[in-house]
């Protein structure tokens, strides 16, 4: 007897499993540990299957959304999973750090009628526990490659977006080369993103599936340096390349102190800690701080990756401090919240104005200054302004800087002719392609500092025009 | 990949590697570095000048001094033994031009970065006098190849033990003293020995070019652990330098930010290498 909507209304949503706040806090292992398939179909069964799926409007690269949560409910993740390959090709990455709730979840009818976006239909939840349960069920397929073209494509930089065009550029035949600066393929997935929230193993099994599907990549080769641009295409015979280097220029706040010891980007601290594993003290040889207080400087996922890395690597003491209130905070919730479980103590409306330094040039603490929010400013943000004379001292051994990041120059500076614009993002237009012949772009080098599906869904249009390009020749 | 092809030992604790690197060999200009890594998953990255390059052999020259961790593990490697992982080549290569009269100062293990810089202001017409300084004669690399270059080659150690007895900045001040003054100076060496390079020159405005070796992680400017403070503004060493006006580089900090992990890099012991239980 099918359910009314009345009765999927009624069914609780169901909760994440996660591990427990005083435990996770000395470890790195995951901290949501994913829906039993029983909490999946009932989850599932909270779908009003919407006509109109407004879910769908929500998502950057359009999920049928309704259509894989329909096969959850019927029991077949399989299908489930195929629905959402369609349109993604990371869901196991996605359906973890997507902002859901600013996206799919936004428009859910479920968490309209019961007037919480928390009360939304679980996708991202959703998505992650059919992904997990292909790659656990060694389900996971590679996809068929066309006979080769013997036409040769160039990606630059291995986060999502790179990731993406690979897949997609690859099946169709074509011969594809990553080139990768770092060490280990990835991008912030690896970089950026702690274990505890992407397991470095989900972004290992893409790479895998691509390297299994025949691309070739090279590591520890830096586009500008090792070779450039023009040399790929003018003398080492690409035809086709794409740039998805992202946004890793830390941006720091030109104050006071800040190239104290003990001063550091997030970028710097969080790279230390996830892809040089400094946080394996037994093993890894690159060092990180010993710290025992600690502040974080901002109020995106950076800031609060950056936080809660602080914490695992054993600070006594992690503050927050950002200049708006909470309301204003662009990381996702659930990652304020997981934050907030870890002891991380939150300072709003406050703002440092210097970093202190003690006798040997080491951080000794931050002068802060209170704030209050003025009128809206051309984000439509309220603009924080601070109250004068409000001064006062956090005692601090290390400051991290998470305010965000701007574009790599590297590419800029090493091609003639690739257009940017004044924040040094290279010009794109809706299907990546940029301002030089054959050279297309994606993912945060054009978007700015964007978001994983964001990057994926640009990617999958470059890799479109790039092989209907390709197709012509 | 990135085979050692040669490996010379210059003196108890420098040692000299020939690599195959035929991409980095091929691209790379004086004053430029390399990261390596000698295992991808727990080994640090730290970064080297590219000491000399043969692009028609495709090979790479490093020169360094067995301080710590990792290059003490890159001392034992040989002669047929692969690096995990070299990148470069990274950083802004030096300026080279005919500047007229230059004097190149090398301090210890800065002599190998100096080499490069050397071969390439001579290939552009420079005049260029040397000044090579070490504790003792031991410590004392790369002589002949210097001398062989030089248009004048001063030696001063420490000690004594050979050649001048004092330091680096006692011949610099007198060359800056005379007419006409050097048109520019390179100095490269432990960041003390730069500082007082610096100090030495300010006061005859000779302009005083120095390369900065601190702490770095990717080494593309990504991560602004190597910022230095030059002129009152932040800028990232391995994308902006290694090479800065020394008149303007906040040396106090720089310093003060090598010293950062002193703690650990003494309690490190890695397990990253087979052979290292
Ligand atoms: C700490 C942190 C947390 C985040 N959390 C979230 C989140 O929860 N949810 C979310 O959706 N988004 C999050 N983001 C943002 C998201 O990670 C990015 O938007 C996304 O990774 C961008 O993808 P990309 O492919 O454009 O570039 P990136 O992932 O930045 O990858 C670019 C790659 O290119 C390489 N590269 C750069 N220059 C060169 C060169 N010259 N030659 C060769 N290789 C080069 C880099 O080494 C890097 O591997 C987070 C970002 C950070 C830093
Ligand atoms: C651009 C540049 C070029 C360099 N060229 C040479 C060279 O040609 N020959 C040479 O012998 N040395 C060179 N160095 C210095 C060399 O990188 C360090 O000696 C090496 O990193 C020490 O590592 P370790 O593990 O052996 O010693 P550790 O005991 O770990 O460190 C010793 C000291 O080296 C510095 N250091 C540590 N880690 C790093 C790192 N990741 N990056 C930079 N410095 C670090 C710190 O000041 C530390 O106190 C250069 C440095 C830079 C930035
Ligand atoms: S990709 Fe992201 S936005 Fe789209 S359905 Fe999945 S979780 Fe939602
Ligand atoms: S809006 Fe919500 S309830 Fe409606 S189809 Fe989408 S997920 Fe299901
Ligand atoms: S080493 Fe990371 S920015 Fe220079
Ligand atoms: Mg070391």
């Amino acid at each position: 007897e099918p359910l009314t909507p009345k009765d999927r209304m009624a069914i609780p949503m169901q909760e994440m499993p996660s591990q427990d706040p005083m435990v996770r806090r000395s470890n790195m292992e995951e901290v949501a540990i994913g829906y039993t398939p029983a909490q999946a179909r009932i989850e599932a069964e909270r779908c009003l299957q919407c006509k109109t799926a407004p879910c769908v409007k929500g998502c950057p690269v359009s999920i049928n959304i309704p259509g894989f949560i329909k096969a959850i409910a019927e029991g077949d993740n399989k299908k489930a999973v195929d629905v959402i390959k369609e349109s993604s090709l990371l869901p196991a990455v996605c359906g973890r750090v997507c902002p859901q709730e600013a996206q799919c979840q936004a428009p859910c009818t479920v968490g309209k009628a019961l007037k919480s976006v928390d009360q939304a239909v679980s996708i991202g939840r959703l998505e992650r526990f059919v992904a997990d349960w292909e790659r656990e069920q060694g389900l996971v397929e590679k996809p068929t490659v066309k006979p080769a073209t013997g036409k040769k494509v160039g990606i630059i930089g291995t986060g999502p977006a790179g990731l993406t065009v690979a897949a997609d550029v690859r099946r169709e035949g074509h011969d594809v080369v990553l080139f990768e600066a770092f060490h280990k393929p990835g991008g912030v997935m690896v970089y950026g993103i702690p274990e505890f929230r992407l397991p470095k193993a989900i972004v290992q099994k893409e790479i895998d599936t691509l390297l299994a599907m025949g691309c070739e990549l090279r590591t520890n080769f830096v586009i500008g340096r090792t070779r450039k641009i023009t040399d790929l295409l003018e003398q080492d015979g690409f035809d086709a390349l794409f740039i998805g280097t992202g946004a890793g220029l830390p941006r720091f706040m030109n104050i006071e102190g800040e190239n104290l010891v003990g001063v550091y980007s997030a970028n710097e601290y969080l790279t230390r800690s996830n892809l040089m594993r400094a946080y394996d003290k037994e093993r890894a040889q690159t060092p990180i701080f010993e710290s025992e207080k600690v502040a974080v400087l901002g109020g995106g996922n950076v800031a609060m990756d950056a936080a809660r890395t602080a914490v695992r690597l054993g600070a006594k003491e992690v503050h927050l401090i950002y200049r708006r209130t909470e309301a204003e905070m662009p990381a996702r919730v659930e990652e304020i919240a997981h934050a907030k479980e870890e002891g991380v103590i939150f300072h709003f409306l406050e703002n440092p104005k210097r970093i202190l330094s003690d006798e040997k040039g080491w951080v000794s603490g931050v002068e802060c200054l209170r704030y209050e929010l003025g009128e809206p400013d051309d984000s439509g943000r309220r603009r924080p302004i601070a109250i004068e004379g409000s001064e006062f001292e956090i005692d601090l051994d290390t400051v991290i800087v998470a305010i965000g990041n701007d574009s790599n120059p590297l590419i800029r500076q090493t091609t003639p002719g690739l257009d940017t614009n004044k924040w040094g993002n290279i010009v794109a237009d809706e299907n990546g392609k940029t301002s030089l012949s054959r050279v297309f772009a994606g993912g945060d080098i054009v978007l700015g500092a964007a978001t994983v599906i964001l990057a994926m869904g640009e990617g999958r249009k470059a890799a479109k025009a790039m092989n209907e390009m390709l197709a012509k020749d | 990949m990135n085979r050692i092809l040669e490996k010379k030992q210059l003196s108890e604790t420098v040692f000299q590697m020939q690599i195959d690197a035929p991409l980095i060999a091929r691209e790379r200009r004086a004053g430029q570095f390399i990261i390596l890594q000698l295992c991808e998953d727990y080994g640090e990255r730290i970064p080297l000048t590219i000491a000399d390059a043969d692009a028609d052999a495709g090979t790479i020259t490093i020169i360094f001094q067995a301080v710590g961790d990792t290059t003490k593990k890159l001392a034992q490697l040989n002669a047929g033994d692969d690096i995990a992982a070299l990148v470069g080549p990274l950083g802004t290569p030096t300026h080279i031009e005919n500047f007229g009269r230059v004097v190149c100062v090398g301090g210890g293990i800065g002599v190998a970065p100096l080499h490069p810089i050397v071969q390439a202001l001579k290939a552009a017409g420079n005049h260029v006098t040397i000044i090579m300084g070490a504790r003792n004669k031991e410590l004392m690399i790369l002589e002949e190849e210097m001398r062989a270059m030089a248009d004048e080659l001063i030696v001063c150690t420490d000690d004594g033990s050979y050649g001048r007895k004092c330091l680096v900045t006692e011949p610099l001040k007198e060359l800056c003293e005379q007419d006409p003054r050097p048109n520019l100076v390179v100095a490269v060496g432990p960041p003390i020995m730069m500082k007082f390079c610096v100090e030495t020159t300010r006061p005859y405005e000779v302009p005083t070019q120095v390369s900065l070796n601190t702490i770095m992680v990717d080494g593309t400017g990504m991560c602004g652990g190597c910022r230095v403070t030059v002129g009152g503004e932040t800028k990232f060493v391995c994308v902006d330098g290694p090479e800065f006006d020394g008149h303007l580089v906040d040396f106090d900090n720089m310093i003060n930010r090598l010293g950062s992990y002193k703690k650990q890099e003494e309690a490190h012991k890695c397990r990253c290498m087979p052979d290292n239980p």
